[in-house]
């Protein structure tokens, strides 16, 4: 109990201390709000201007915009580690590399929760998406996509930041991954929005839920391996 | 010596199951000769997905052993299966434009999650490929293919679903449409296909197995070398007083008590 607690308390510690360089400007990983945003608008130049196709194509788009902008979020919150080979500093910590890695997924989590909720709304606005009914059900599905996202984004996005070409390596290994979550979290949104008229919503959350557990039960126990290179 | 055995027996097994698969079996009833890509196109997903596990285990061997040949079986698994597994949805493209009158189809969770296979493991290949370093590339490569192999079943699970939930199942499955008056032939002819590649496979993971091993053996080699060289370079030289040497590089002799290495920023 009390090696989980200091587990705990050593992966609260990396969290913060993302959070920290978070607000002081150093990861950037908030810039990617911006990016959601844009790829967005983007969206609608490619579908638009008829809204009620935008509306239809809504839940994939906001997950889509989703997963890209956490691409480059999980990216950025290992870059961080690298400036000053600050990894292998913490992998020379005598303490559980779980531990650092739940410290990561933790930011990365978060990170992702403050994208979510910020696009849930931006969706709203500009696709013409009546929120308002459907937001307890969006926000579970925002909340367990962005924790499966967060696990198996941290464990690539800790494998490849030492990597040649991480930038290429990272989506080519990770966006397949995470066909299942955008899958899952896209027709859970989709139910939702819709009023759940097959009452399927139950189903696609269960499956995220499925794949956020599987996913921090491998990564974590994977990604100590990563660090002892 | 064996090993040249078993790749000519698998040739000729092959061959024959070729043969028997294009004239001994009757053609389907509704699908015609089309049907008769099903023999290849069953059999190299299976050598596909044989491949991606053979790779999982092998990785996790490497993980625990320590041992690179673990490696080199899960570098052999992974290229061939990869090669297969294309193959499998070349054929089932080719299967399906004639039956189901399309390419692709999005509600057949197999050909989706095959195609997601594809891409997982050419990120696998290509993950290999950017790691110079043997133990690091063999160690990357194994927690990739375990997060893939844990991934497959999800991924397969969820297509299912995604299908399901909606409607059923607009297109048959190839089983159910066997021709019924010789099943036991089609079985027969399917049946004889998997020896066939199962032994093919068999040889060819032998095969690039050995390759990957000597692979290893001349980076080895070229990593001695290139150690034997610099050592000799340096006795070349006249032996130097490491001490003065940092004292001179550093800025402040004197501030740099602890670590000798920081001045170097």
């Amino acid at each position: 109990m009390t090696a989980l607690a200091a587990e705990a308390r050593i992966a609260w510690a990396i969290a913060r201390k993302d959070a920290v360089s978070e607000l002081r400007g150093r990861s950037a990983a908030s810039m990617t709000l911006f990016f959601a945003a844009l790829v967005l608008l983007l969206f609608g130049f490619a579908l638009g201007p008829d809204t009620r196709k935008l509306a239809e194509a809504a839940p994939g788009l906001l997950w889509l915009a989703i997963v890209f902008a956490g691409l480059l979020a999980v990216g950025r919150l290992h870059l961080l580690e690298t400036d000053d080979g600050a990894l292998e500093q913490l992998a020379l910590y005598p303490i559980d590399r779980r531990a650092i890695y739940v410290g990561k997924a933790l930011a990365g989590f978060v990170t992702m929760l403050v994208l979510g909720a910020v696009m849930l709304p931006v969706v709203g606005i500009m696709y013409g998406v009546e929120l308002a009914r459907a937001w307890p059900a969006l926000s579970v599905t925002v909340v367990l996509g962005a924790l499966g996202f967060s696990a198996v984004g941290t464990f690539y996005a800790g494998l490849t930041v030492r990597v040649r070409a991480r930038e290429v390596m990272l989506p080519l290994l990770l966006l397949p991954v995470t066909a299942p979550l955008l899958l899952a979290a896209v027709k859970a949104s989709a139910a939702a929005l819709s009023g759940d008229p097959f009452g399927e919503l139950g189903s696609w959350l269960q499956l995220l839920a499925g794949f956020d557990l599987v996913m921090l039960l491998v990564a974590g126990a994977s990604y100590g391996f990563l660090l002892e290179e | 010596m064996r090993t040249r055995i078993l790749g000519f027996g698998a040739l000729a097994t092959v061959a024959l199951a070729a043969m028997f698969g294009l004239f001994v079996v009757p053609a389907d009833l509704n699908q015609g000769d089309a049907q008769r890509i099903m023999y290849v196109h069953v059999a190299s997903a299976w050598i596909a997905y044989l491949s991606f596990i053979v790779t999982a285990l092998a990785g996790i061997g490497w993980l625990v052993r320590r041992d690179l040949r673990f490696d080199a079986v899960a570098l052999a698994g992974a290229e061939i299966g990869v090669i297969f597994t294309a193959l499998a949805i070349w054929g089932g493209m080719m299967w399906a434009r004639p039956v189901w009158g399309t390419f692709w189809q999005w509600e057949d969770p197999r050909l989706t999650t095959t195609a997601l296979l594809l891409a997982l493991y050419i990120g696998y290949l290509l993950l290999r490929r950017l790691s110079d370093d043997p133990r690091r590339r063999a160690t990357r490569a194994a927690v990739v293919g375990l997060v893939a192999a844990v991934d497959i079943p999800i991924v397969h699970f969820s297509v299912i679903w995604w299908r399901g939930l909606h409607q059923a199942p607009t297109f048959g499955s190839p089983d159910r449409l066997l021709h019924p008056a010789a099943p036991m032939q089609f079985v027969a002819a399917l049946l004889l296909m998997l020896l066939a590649v199962t032994l093919a496979w068999l040889y060819l993971m032998i095969r690039r197995y050995q390759l990957a091993r000597l692979e290893t053996l001349l980076e080895e080699a070229a990593r001695l070398g290139r150690l034997r060289s610099a050592r000799a370079s340096v006795a070349r030289t006249a032996p130097v007083d490491i001490t003065a040497a940092v004292d001179a590089a550093a800025p402040q002799p004197s501030r740099s008590t602890s670590s000798a290495e920081e001045p170097a920023r």
